[in-house]
């Protein structure tokens, strides 16, 4: 007779996911572990600690996509494991960047034929888009000044204190200086004039914001293109502009097909546009189309040799996956122009409907404009009980995710709230973040107050008035602690302000 | 009574798919179109022209992952809508990177205590990380030459001319030198000693390949290494080296763990290595470990301030999907050392299998080495009536895709095939692949030859194009067609890269 044993404790498979152990040990953290675990537990372990980060679709702080649709989510399931950069192994992918980059410069007017292929790239995002753009106008700065005989080895830029992080990158890593036109109160866009004011013989280009990062306001390209026209007939530098259309690139031509910020402007010269905002695609598409072939210097542009078809490609990514650029095109046939439209208008509606009922409560200041990116910026009429910050933590525990910023220099006094509006953001939930906001009001009212009621703080009405006329007051200890860490942040921190 | 109507043609939703209008109109390809059509027309119409890409996992090109568990699968498709630069929105996705790092730099034996981190990021790739390392060396040269008050306008960097594209990238873009050890029959990889010659005060960092992509030879790092520091020793110039293990840096830890390749030998100060390769996950994930702070300036990293929490960043991307460090999470601690060496030699049990079937033949030479990158990389033994870019052509007809390539300068006259074996290529499909290769040979031995044949009979031996025959040939005008063009795209491609994949 044979003992029958009980399964042992190395029967591992039996277990249902939670009664193994690997829901007892503690997860690694610094090394590889020595043994594999089942995929099961693998799955399930990783899911559950995943479940504490932020629901992405209430992340309103973010531009990019979280929604797309079931047809759309299974052609990204299919082609999760192409390498995009194969473009001989997978030429239909390849077909398919080339007929997004027609379709996004004919949308831009850029001068093509009907039937001319245009000249562009799909991009990780707009960061990559913004470095092979600022690659171009520097190489082509180079160029003309060697031609010249003149020194090449100071170029700049000019653009906002309003201009995303990327720039900075750019500006750092490609050793260009960054010369920044500073905003004041009540503007907080990039001043035309003041720009082209700052422009010299060194700048490369000048780059303009379609759709300001904080308030998402669409900077005065045709104003900055006319005063710059000027400058560039007395002084004969040809300076070009670069627009930077991440957010409102597939906003303008939808809503404001009359305004004229793209290639109509004869000195935008390139413009990057961001597929994962507005192009309604999920993380890591970006976009970015030249006017001209004269616009690319071919030096850029490296000649892959694959099988013996010659692929001409200027990215910094190599291998990188194809699913965003098909459903990138997905959107596009699908949607057409009635369809981005459509959307494009119901975001705009129920940033409306947002922004009234957030007027209504006739604690807040909007800030942003009714025209551009739809999203609605506000801030404290009296921030001396409690600011911003507060309310975005307190809106935390409701489940939203509202960031709170402080304006770039020089307006750093001014702290807004932002929301912005998706196209999977409705109506229901408009008036769902309403109420809970009015309520997160009401429970900051109640509450003592975290400084003291006196206090140093510069409120946004002071400054209406022209000059804080505060008697001296006595700051208590977590007063000034308070203020010195301000202090500190501001000059610590080069962008306070800096998410896309 | 009310007249029923049938439904009339503007009823599409009625339709299906292929009996709908949208089957009929040809897709736009410059201009979006101005109306919708319904999602599951737009989901037919795409899917239907996509099956005409190559099946991933037939792509014996690539070294790319082109399968993952259904489990990973689903965390892939649960993440892919969050942005991975969300950092304070979605903190553990942000923590998962930081373990990956952890992880990856403790396998590389960085100099890390037992709870301290390790520099390092999650990149999108290979590239984006070569281009992060070297512009780490290029600013530490530069402030190094401007404290010993030298010009520091002239930055170079020492690699073999076997590197990938991104190093001519990185290069070019960044301004910066490339000095390329130039190959030679036999030996295609970086001589390190030709290398140690070719350093001089503007050598921002010596580039060595783990992993090489044309034959998968591992470079010899640790002569490297042990020649650099004697030359620095001479010099004081401080020479570093950076490990470009795109391909071998998850091969060689768990296949040959006491190859001295990483971190243990001293000039080694930053290394690279593909999450998408070797790392079995997706395309769309990189990494880049750095020594220790020192070799990563302070003044490259980003202090982004989101909601008071203090981020600092060194990345070319912002936002990008999440999914892939997820992925790569998942794969080390489900599969852990165990599993990856495993894998690994199954891969390289697989490669030896294909090998064996390849010499069996007796028409090819075996040009990559037994250690190094499971792949095998061949060459025709007799090339003169067939050339490998024919097998390569007709083994498309069969579903596989083996490219062809010429070897970089100063080797070009040797074309090779070559085949990556990846987790996914199985035994059966290593044995299948070898019977299709001896199919297509027999098919070409059938074919004419497309070279000059002699015209002294029929049944004259045919001889090699480079030699010289006393006899006058009088060629047809397609052979003069074909060998003008074959000789203006080995000009073409001479010029650029001919081998330029990863």
């Amino acid at each position: 007779m044979v003992v029958t044993t009980t399964t042992s404790a190395s029967d591992e498979h039996l277990h249902c996911t939670f009664a193994s152990r690997y829901a007892r040990t503690s997860l690694p953290r610094f090394k590889i572990p020595d043994g594999s675990m089942p995929k099961e537990a693998a799955y399930q372990i990783v899911n559950d600690e995943l479940m504490l980060d932020g629901n992405p679709r209430l992340n309103l702080a973010s531009f990019v996509t979280t929604w797309m649709e079931p047809e759309c989510d299974k052609l990204i399931k299919e082609s999760i494991n192409k390498n995009y950069v194969d473009m001989d192994e997978y030429p239909v992918t390849t077909e398919l960047q080339n007929r997004c980059v027609n379709m996004i410069a004919h949308l831009f007017h850029a001068p093509v034929g009907d039937d001319e292929t245009a000249i562009g790239v799909g991009t990780v995002g707009s960061s990559e888009a913004i470095m092979l753009a600022g690659l171009a106008f520097k190489r082509k700065w180079q160029a003309k000044r060697k031609a010249e005989g003149k020194p090449y080895d100071k170029p700049n830029i000019v653009t906002g204190a309003n201009v995303q992080v990327c720039w900075e990158k750019f500006a750092r890593y490609f050793e260009v200086e960054l010369k920044e036109v500073k905003l004041r109160e009540g503007y907080y866009v990039m001043d035309p004039a003041q720009a082209v004011e700052m422009v010299d013989e060194n700048t490369i280009c000048v780059a303009a914001i379609l759709g300001s990062t904080l308030t998402g306001e669409f900077e005065d390209v045709k104003l900055l293109n006319e005063l710059l026209t000027k400058k560039n007939k007395e002084t004969g530098w040809n300076t070009p502009i670069h627009v930077d259309a991440a957010s409102g690139g597939f906003i303008a031509p939808f809503l404001y097909p009359e305004l004229e910020w793209d290639f109509r402007l004869p000195l935008v010269k390139s413009i990057n546009v961001s597929g994962h905002k507005y192009g309604l695609v999920y993380a890591g598409v970006g976009w970015v189309v030249w006017r001209s072939t004269d616009d690319l210097p071919d030096e850029l542009v490296f000649h892959i040799n694959y099988l013996g078809s010659d692929q001409p490609t200027f990215t910094l990514n190599f291998s990188k996956g194809s699913c965003q650029i098909i459903a990138q095109y997905y959107q596009f046939i699908r949607l057409g122009f009635e369809g981005y439209k459509n959307i494009m208008e119901n975001c705009m509606e129920n940033a409306r409907l947002l922004k009234e009922g957030i007027t209504k409560t006739g604690r807040f200041e909007i800030l942003s404009k009714d025209i551009g990116v739809p999203l609605v910026a506000f801030s404290l009429k009296d921030d001396s009980k409690y600011t911003v910050f507060q309310i975005s933590e307190s809106l935390r525990r409701f489940g939203w995710i509202v960031p709170a910023y402080t304006m770039p220099p020089n307006a750093e006094h001014v702290a807004v709230l932002r929301v912005v509006i998706r196209e999977d953001f409705s109506h229901s939930l408009a008036e769902r973040l309403v109420s809970d906001i009015e309520k997160v009001v009401r429970e900051l009212d109640d509450l003592p107050p975290r400084a003291s009621v006196k206090t140093a703080h510069v409120t946004v009405d002071d400054l209406h008035r022209g000059k804080a006329e505060h008697p001296h007051l006595k700051k208590s200890i977590s007063e000034t602690e308070r203020d010195i860490c301000s202090y500190w942040r501001r000059i610590s921190d080069k962008k306070t302000s800096g998410v896309c | 009574m009310v007249l029923s109507k049938t439904a009339s043609q503007s009823d599409v939703s009625v339709h299906s798919t292929f009996a709908s209008r949208y089957v009929r109109d040809s897709l736009p390809r410059f201009k979006m179109p101005e109306n919708s059509i319904p999602k599951e027309a737009a989901y037919q119409i795409i899917n239907d022209e996509l099956m005409l890409d190559g099946n991933p996992r037939l792509n014996l090109a690539s070294f790319v992952t082109t399968w993952m568990e259904p489990e990973c699968d689903k965390l892939i498709m649960d993440s892919i809508n969050k942005n991975y630069v969300d950092m304070d929105e979605y903190p553990v996705t942000t923590e998962l990177q930081n373990r990956c790092v952890n992880m990856i730099a403790h396998l590389f034996n960085a100099p890390l205590g037992d709870g301290e981190t390790a520099i390092g990021v999650g990149t999108v790739g290979s590239s984006e990380a070569i281009m992060l390392a070297g512009l780490a060396f290029k600013r530490r040269w530069q402030n190094k030459m401007k404290a010993l008050g030298k010009p520091c306008d002239k930055p170079n960097i020492v690699t073999g001319a076997n590197v990938q594209v991104c190093w001519e990238k990185f290069a070019r873009y960044f301004e910066v030198e490339l000095k390329e050890v130039k190959l030679r029959e036999g030996y295609y990889v970086m001589d390190p000693e030709k290398a140690v010659e070719m350093v001089d005060e503007n050598t921002i960092c010596v580039a060595a390949i783990l992993g090489s992509t044309l034959n998968g030879e591992f470079e010899d790092v640790k002569r490297l290494n042990d020649l650099l520091v004697e030359k620095n020793k001479e010099t004081g110039w401080d020479t570093p080296i950076h490990v470009d293990a795109a391909s071998g840096g998850f091969i060689a830890p768990f296949l040959y763990p006491e190859l001295e390749w990483d971190f243990r030998l001293p000039l080694v100060k930053s290394i690279n290595v593909s999450g998408h390769k070797y790392g079995l996950v997706y395309a769309g994930i990189g990494w880049v470990i750095w020594r220790s702070k020192e070799d990563l300036p302070e003044e490259l990293i980003f202090h982004i301030n989101y909601l008071g929490a203090d981020q600092p960043t060194f990345t070319l991307n912002f936002s990008k999907g999440s999914s892939q460090v997820i992925a790569q999470y998942y794969q080390l601690i489900r599969l852990g050392y165990e599993g990856y060496r495993n894998i690994m030699e199954n891969c390289q049990e697989n490669a030896m299998v294909l090998k064996a079937g390849l010499e069996r033949t007796g028409r090819f030479n075996i040009v990559s080495k037994d250690n190094g990158v499971p792949l095998v990389a061949f060459s025709l033994k007799d090339n003169s009536s067939h050339n490998e870019f024919e097998i390569s052509e007709t083994l498309r007809r069969f579903g596989w895709i083996v490219p062809a390539y010429t070897m970089p300068p100063d080797a070009q006259h040797v074309t090779v095939l070559r085949v990556v074996i990846r987790e996914d290529f199985s035994r059966t499909l290593a044995e299948r692949l070898v019977l299709d290769i001896e199919k297509v040979l027999h098919e070409l031995d059938m074919l004419p030859s497309r070279v000059t044949e002699k015209l002294t009979g029929g049944n004259a031996p045919v001889v090699p194009v480079e030699e010289h025959h006393p006899a006058v040939v009088k060629k047809t005008a397609i052979e003069v067609q074909r060998e003008i063009t074959a000789a203006w795209r080995k000009f073409v491609a001479d010029r650029k890269k001919t081998n330029g994949v990863c």
